[in-house]
């Protein structure tokens, strides 16, 4: 098994279901552990905010989670991609596995987003820029998972995904920008997130914290997921029967 | 190229007409969506006004993602796709000629119709100018992508529901600035920016889209 390690290397689905199984457990303490900290400096340490008292403390939550639907998808559309280009069908499992982590990250941007917005703006829902083009985002997602697992052959489910993810990467600044004209048009912009007042070193740190949290999860989550994907695709490889067997003979 | 172009197009209209209730079904579907909403949200003409664009273009919007289902299916189920495909001629020359196909079949009759549904709408004469502009520079990249949404959901069992949505997030921008044109010429606003922007859209889409559908059509077919 001492092989050199060269890029292509955990393209194998084997040697990445290994890579996955060494990292996987590190990657959820460390998002367990981030998401603690995370959490204890947003909720105790953080101040108060002046305008908007306690409400504001689910920016720790709702920030990270909005960041992450955006570059889960991008990330989500390169490995569709690269695997539909290389013929890689480890990438394509990727991408399979990232979709609906993105999709709950883009649901919880918006559902902490609903919750924000009551208390500060009198509203759930507002049909401002970013929750539109987020909403949309979310219609996006769901349109990939929908088609992926509709069809049942899976390397034409993975070439079509890989087509519709890339072909959504790029219309996603186009609906951005023409969601947000069409917002100024109707109505002028009455509320802006970005006149808040300066962040707190604290607060910017729980931030901090909370992304780098989600980042773990994220990791943790998609890798294993795509260690499940792949122990389905590949039932009938060596390896995953040499598995099976080690660890029915474990006690 | 040209001549590929012509062909399928041609073919295709052949066969709509020999199906001619058929192709009118997106027409009468886009007809009757419009007149449930007077039914829905009351009779008042001021609310109906206010809302004449929006119903217009999402009722268009969806007459065509409901019609443009079928545009590979019959081909596909008989094997003269395949053939088209496998002919050695660019598979975008012929998503671009089934997509004009079908805008000339559905897309242009419900331009044609919009008007007289807007009237019904109590829509002002410089509003239902700018809807029929509009409409007429808007439905062939509703077209052209729900062609994109045929081909990557050839086959499947809830290919229907699937292709609207897939299909929708992507024709948001033409909707925003259809239906806005209609809004801003209401207003007595210059519509222009609308215009040149749904211009945009059609060559982008039109330059596009044929190619990813041809994409789509090779994964399909494989």
């Amino acid at each position: 098994m001492n092989r050199p390690t060269r890029w292509t290397t955990f393209a194998a689905p084997s040697r990445f279901f290994g890579l996955a199984a060494a990292l996987n457990p590190w990657l959820w303490a460390l998002a367990v552990a981030l998401t603690l900290a995370g959490l204890y400096v947003g909720f105790f340490v953080a101040p108060t905010d002046a305008t908007q008292s306690e409400a504001y403390r689910i920016i720790f939550i709702h920030v990270p989670a909005a960041w992450m639907s955006m570059l889960l998808y991008l990330a989500m559309a390169f490995w569709a991609g690269l695997g539909w280009a290389l013929n890689a069908r480890m990438a394509s499992t990727l991408a399979r596995a990232i979709a609906p982590t993105g999709a709950l990250f883009t649901f919880i941007a918006l559902w902490t987003g609903a919750f924000w917005g009551k208390p500060t703006w009198g509203t759930w829902w507002a049909w401002d820029a970013r929750m539109t083009s987020e909403l949309i985002l979310l219609f996006l997602y769901l349109g990939y998972i929908a088609l992926v697992t509709s069809i049942d052959d899976m390397v034409r489910g993975d070439k079509a995904g890989a087509l519709l993810a890339i072909v959504g990467a790029v219309n996603v600044p186009i609906i951005y920008f023409s969601v947000r004209w069409w917002n100024t048009l109707h109505q002028g912009a009455t509320i802006s997130l970005t006149a808040a007042p300066k962040m707190a070193q604290t607060m910017l740190l729980a931030m901090l914290l909370m992304t780098f949290a989600f980042w773990a999860y994220a990791f943790a989550v998609v890798f294993t997921r795509a260690q499940a994907l792949a122990l389905e695709r590949e039932r009938d490889a060596d390896w995953v029967r040499e598995l099976a067997q080690t660890s029915r003979e474990l006690p | 190229m040209g001549t590929v172009f012509l062909a399928v197009y041609l073919r295709d209209l052949r066969l709509a007409l020999r199906r001619r209730v058929e192709a009118l079904l997106p027409v009468v579907f886009f007809v009757v969506a419009i007149s449930l909403f007077p039914l829905g949200v009351g009779p008042e003409p001021q609310i109906l006004r206010q809302m004449a664009a929006g119903i217009v273009w999402v009722s268009a919007l969806l007459a065509t993602m409901l019609s443009v289902t079928s545009l590979y299916a019959s081909d596909h189920a008989d094997g003269s796709l395949e053939q088209m495909i496998l002919s050695g001629h660019p598979g975008s020359v012929i998503a671009g000629a089934k997509a004009a196909a079908h805008w000339t079949v559905t897309g242009a009759p419900l331009v044609l119709a919009a008007p007289l549904l807007g009237l019904l709408l109590d829509m002002s004469p410089q509003a239902l100018a700018a809807l029929l502009a509009s409409l007429l520079l808007g439905t062939p990249i509703l077209s052209l992508l729900g062609g994109m949404g045929a081909a990557l959901t050839l086959g499947l069992r809830s290919a229907g529901v699937l292709l609207i949505l897939l299909i929708v997030p992507l024709s948001i921008p033409a909707l925003i600035f259809g239906a806005g044109a209609v809004s801003a010429a209401e207003a007595g606003l210059s519509t222009a920016g609308h215009f040149s922007l749904l211009g945009a859209l059609l060559i982008m889409t039109t330059l596009c889209a044929p190619i990813a559908t041809s994409f789509a059509l090779r994964i399909a077919l494989e």
